[in-house]
């Protein structure tokens, strides 16, 4: 059972079409990255989750149900756009936006104590908001997105306007969310979050899924055939591998990297290789989310 | 429906515990009886302390005798040359020359002073020539004062409502046109400055970029009926209060510097006025029983409907501006087709509603829902036939479901929209726009 199954979701709006027949499949338990340019339906597709607006077409399920009302309180949401009441206390913001989601007076206070005890601000609880800097609101709000203990939480773009320290805080949080059985989606474009967190990626472009599925099946589908081999002695393009570039390391120690021309078992090139050089380190070279995000949205607009 | 409740508390608690809502509610009915009682004691003592300004007079024509009681008359022995010298040169207020007069058309006389006298002064002083002329002229005729008296008739019209059950009720137009007008601008700016906190708490949550959290939380149409909800009830409290505090502050201000609520002075300038027919002169008791047979409690429950129901159609419409704009400054533009029908009561209630309460203009502005909360209060005290009233008041229920229902599908689109510019067209198109 998917954590969270969209099928055929459409959303027109008057000019344009947001969301063209989106499918989408979330497992449970992953942080999922949802990728894509601004303006590709990233969005939209979230609201919809949400049920801030309708999709026109299309099914969504969740853990196994139709999306309805009550799912409020299963999801915890960090909208792009955030921000709390500025003149309202920590404590009472905290609470409030926890009863919104269904849970009782006593169990938010409760829990919005726990937690702020957990953040290490404890001291907040009667301060306004307005009194706090960017990122203690920044904590406070991340705090009112998973307090309610939704089972999935969706996050879009959550590192933007963290300093290091809280972001690092915020990932750990999430890893720990995740331990416990909580699904993650992620909305970004920063690709080192997508390379370190997520398990599952969903590249949405111009409101169509371009590309879905495990982050490493992905990475191994564009794998370019290309390796950085370290040796001792300079080395030369064969008839079985292209030579792309060769830097010198020290003394006769050189960085290369090679591109296998027919794509055929490492093993092989290494056997080749031996025979040319003195092989010190032998590393495929993956391509990374963010070449294969450029090269995908690139190419698409070339079209 | 609980979390529209949750909403409600939320925003309810957010006004009162501010203290702009302490002080906007316990100062308010504090300054005005304040501010009256220092005015009125400011006043006494002024009256108390005056010294009576010294007019120089010229008698050339051997009429004058002075009249005492607001001016100190001394007589000048001289030409008027010499007397304008030496009033300059005085503490005197003024000079008066009074040249020989023809009674039956007396001019000439003058008045000089040194700086510009004011027209109560101007006033009194002719007024004792007048009075002197006066005597002089029954000297003349040889009427007696007391002749005089005997002529002198007082009529005062009593006025009698006779309505259809045959019950009489007695009317004084001129308290039912207080009331009326009281009503009428008090609703329009009640309503006027609850429909702005609507607007800018929509806007404050716009900017804020909270409103997205809260949307995933709740409908839109649920934050917003919270939020119309809770500040009602913010009003409705604050309204309470007031009545409350300016009633017992009123009467305990008023009497510690020895004066009465206004009923009570009304009588007793009455008795003052006419010693011996306190109880025979029917103007007294007829105001009287027209104050006493006001029916506030009729009054203050149509108060409250009205303010409600004009409160919940604006308010809505409030609330959708809010929800379109970024700033209070762009909601200006949209604010004026919101004013507009305001406008046309606040105005319809001076030029026909106060005057013609029962005219086919006040009746139809007290109907059609958008103008009906200031034109009824207009109106309603001086009697309004109950099918008016209810169909009055069923339309206003009409009109505030119907304006919801408008501004609900503009707000949910509206509160998402960041930096968008805005005009009729877009709003139009968001209205239109399909969940």
């Amino acid at each position: 059972m998917e954590a969270l199954l969209a099928e055929g979701i459409s959303k027109r709006y008057t000019n344009h079409l947001a969301l063209d027949r989106i499918n989408l499949s979330i497992p449970q338990q992953t942080i999922f990255g949802l990728l894509g340019p601004n303006g590709a339906g990233k969005t939209t597709l979230i609201r919809i989750i949400n049920q801030i607006i309708n999709a026109d077409e299309g099914k969504i399920s969740i853990f196994g149900e139709r999306l309805q009302e009550k799912h409020i309180g299963t999801i915890g949401y960090l909208p792009e756009e955030r921000g709390l009441y500025k003149k309202l206390k920590v404590g009472d913001q905290l609470v409030y936006l926890a009863q919104l989601k269904g849970l009782s007076r006593k169990d938010a206070i409760e829990k919005s104590k726990t937690w702020i005890r957990k953040f290490d601000i404890a001291g907040w609880w009667n301060k306004k908001v307005e009194d706090l800097s960017k990122g203690m609101a920044q904590k406070v709000q991340f705090i009112s997105t998973v307090m309610h203990e939704p089972r999935l939480i969706i996050l879009d773009e959550p590192f933007s306007g963290f300093d290091p320290v809280n972001a690092q805080l915020i990932t750990q949080e999430i890893l720990e969310l995740k331990q416990k059985g909580c699904t993650i989606i992620f909305s970004t474009h920063r690709m080192e979050t997508v390379e370190d967190l997520c398990d599952d990626i969903a590249l949405i472009h111009q409101a169509k899924v371009i590309l879905e599925g495990s982050k490493n099946q992905i990475k191994k589908r564009f794998r370019t055939n290309t390796y950085t081999v370290e040796h001792r002695g300079a080395l030369h393009s064969s008839d079985k591998f292209d030579l792309i570039s060769q830097e010198n390391l020290e003394d006769t120690f050189y960085q290369s990297i090679i591109r296998m021309k027919q794509p055929t078992n490492p093993n092989l090139l290494i056997r080749d290789l031996i025979e040319l050089t003195e092989v010190h380190s032998f590393i495929e070279k993956v391509p990374g989310m963010s070449e294969i995000f450029i090269s995908l949205v690139k190419g698409e607009n070339h079209e | 429906m609980n979390k529209i409740w949750l909403i409600v508390q939320r925003e309810f608690l957010n006004r009162v515990q501010k203290k702009s809502f302490l002080i906007a509610t316990i100062m308010l009915p504090l300054i005005f009886p304040a501010l009256m009682a220092i005015l009125v004691y400011v006043a006494i003592e002024q009256k108390k302390n005056a010294t009576k300004d010294i007019v120089y007079y010229i008698d050339e024509s051997g009429t004058f005798s002075p009249d005492t009681s607001k001016f100190i008359f001394k007589k000048f022995e001289g030409s008027i040359t010499d007397a304008k010298q030496a009033f300059q040169e005085d503490h005197s207020y003024g000079l008066l020359h009074i040249p020989a007069f023809d009674l039956e058309n007396p001019h000439g006389i003058t008045l000089y002073t040194k700086v510009n006298p004011s027209p109560n002064e101007i006033g009194d002083l002719e007024g004792i020539l007048e009075n002197r002329v006066r005597e002089l002229k029954m000297a003349k005729l040889n009427i007696s004062q007391k002749v005089l008296d005997d002529i002198k008739t007082d009529i005062s019209l009593r006025t009698i409502n006779v309505s259809e059950e045959g019950d009489e009720q007695t009317s004084n137009s001129r308290i039912l046109f207080g009331i009326g007008m009281a009503c009428g601008i008090m609703m329009y700016m009640f309503i006027f400055i609850y429909g702005a906190q609507i607007m800018q708490g929509v806007i404050e949550e716009k900017t804020s970029k909270v409103v997205e959290v809260i949307i995933s939380s709740v409908r839109p149409f649920q934050l917003m009926m919270g939020k119309i909800l809770g500040l009602a009830s913010v009003g409705l409290l604050q309204f309470l209060i007031w009545i409350i505090l300016i009633t017992t502050l009123s009467s305990v201000v008023l009497g510690f510097f020895g004066l009465d609520m206004p009923q009570d002075q009304m009588m007793n300038e009455m008795s003052q006025q006419y010693p011996d027919a306190q109880v025979q002169n029917p103007a007294s008791i007829e105001m009287l029983t027209a104050i006493s047979e006001v029916p506030f409690g009729y009054l203050i429950f149509n108060f409250l409907f009205y303010f409600l129901g004009g409160y919940l159609l604006y308010g809505a419409l409030f609330a959708a501006v809010g929800s379109a704009v970024d700033s209070p400054a762009e909601a200006q533009q949209f604010m004026f087709p919101i004013t507009i029908p305001m406008l046309i009561a606040y105005f319809g209630l001076f030029t026909f509603i106060l005057d013609d309460p029962h005219g086919p203009v006040s009746v139809w502005l007290s109907v059609i829902p958008f103008t009906s909360p200031i034109a009824m209060m207009g109106r309603i005290g001086f009697g309004v036939p109950v099918w008016q009233l209810i169909l009055s008041m069923v339309c206003l229920i009409g009109g505030f479901i119907f304006t919801t229902w408008v501004a609900a599908r503009i707000y949910r689109v509206g509160i998402l929209m960041h930096g968008t510019k805005i005009n009729y067209k877009v709003m139009a198109r968001w209205f239109m726009m399909r969940g």
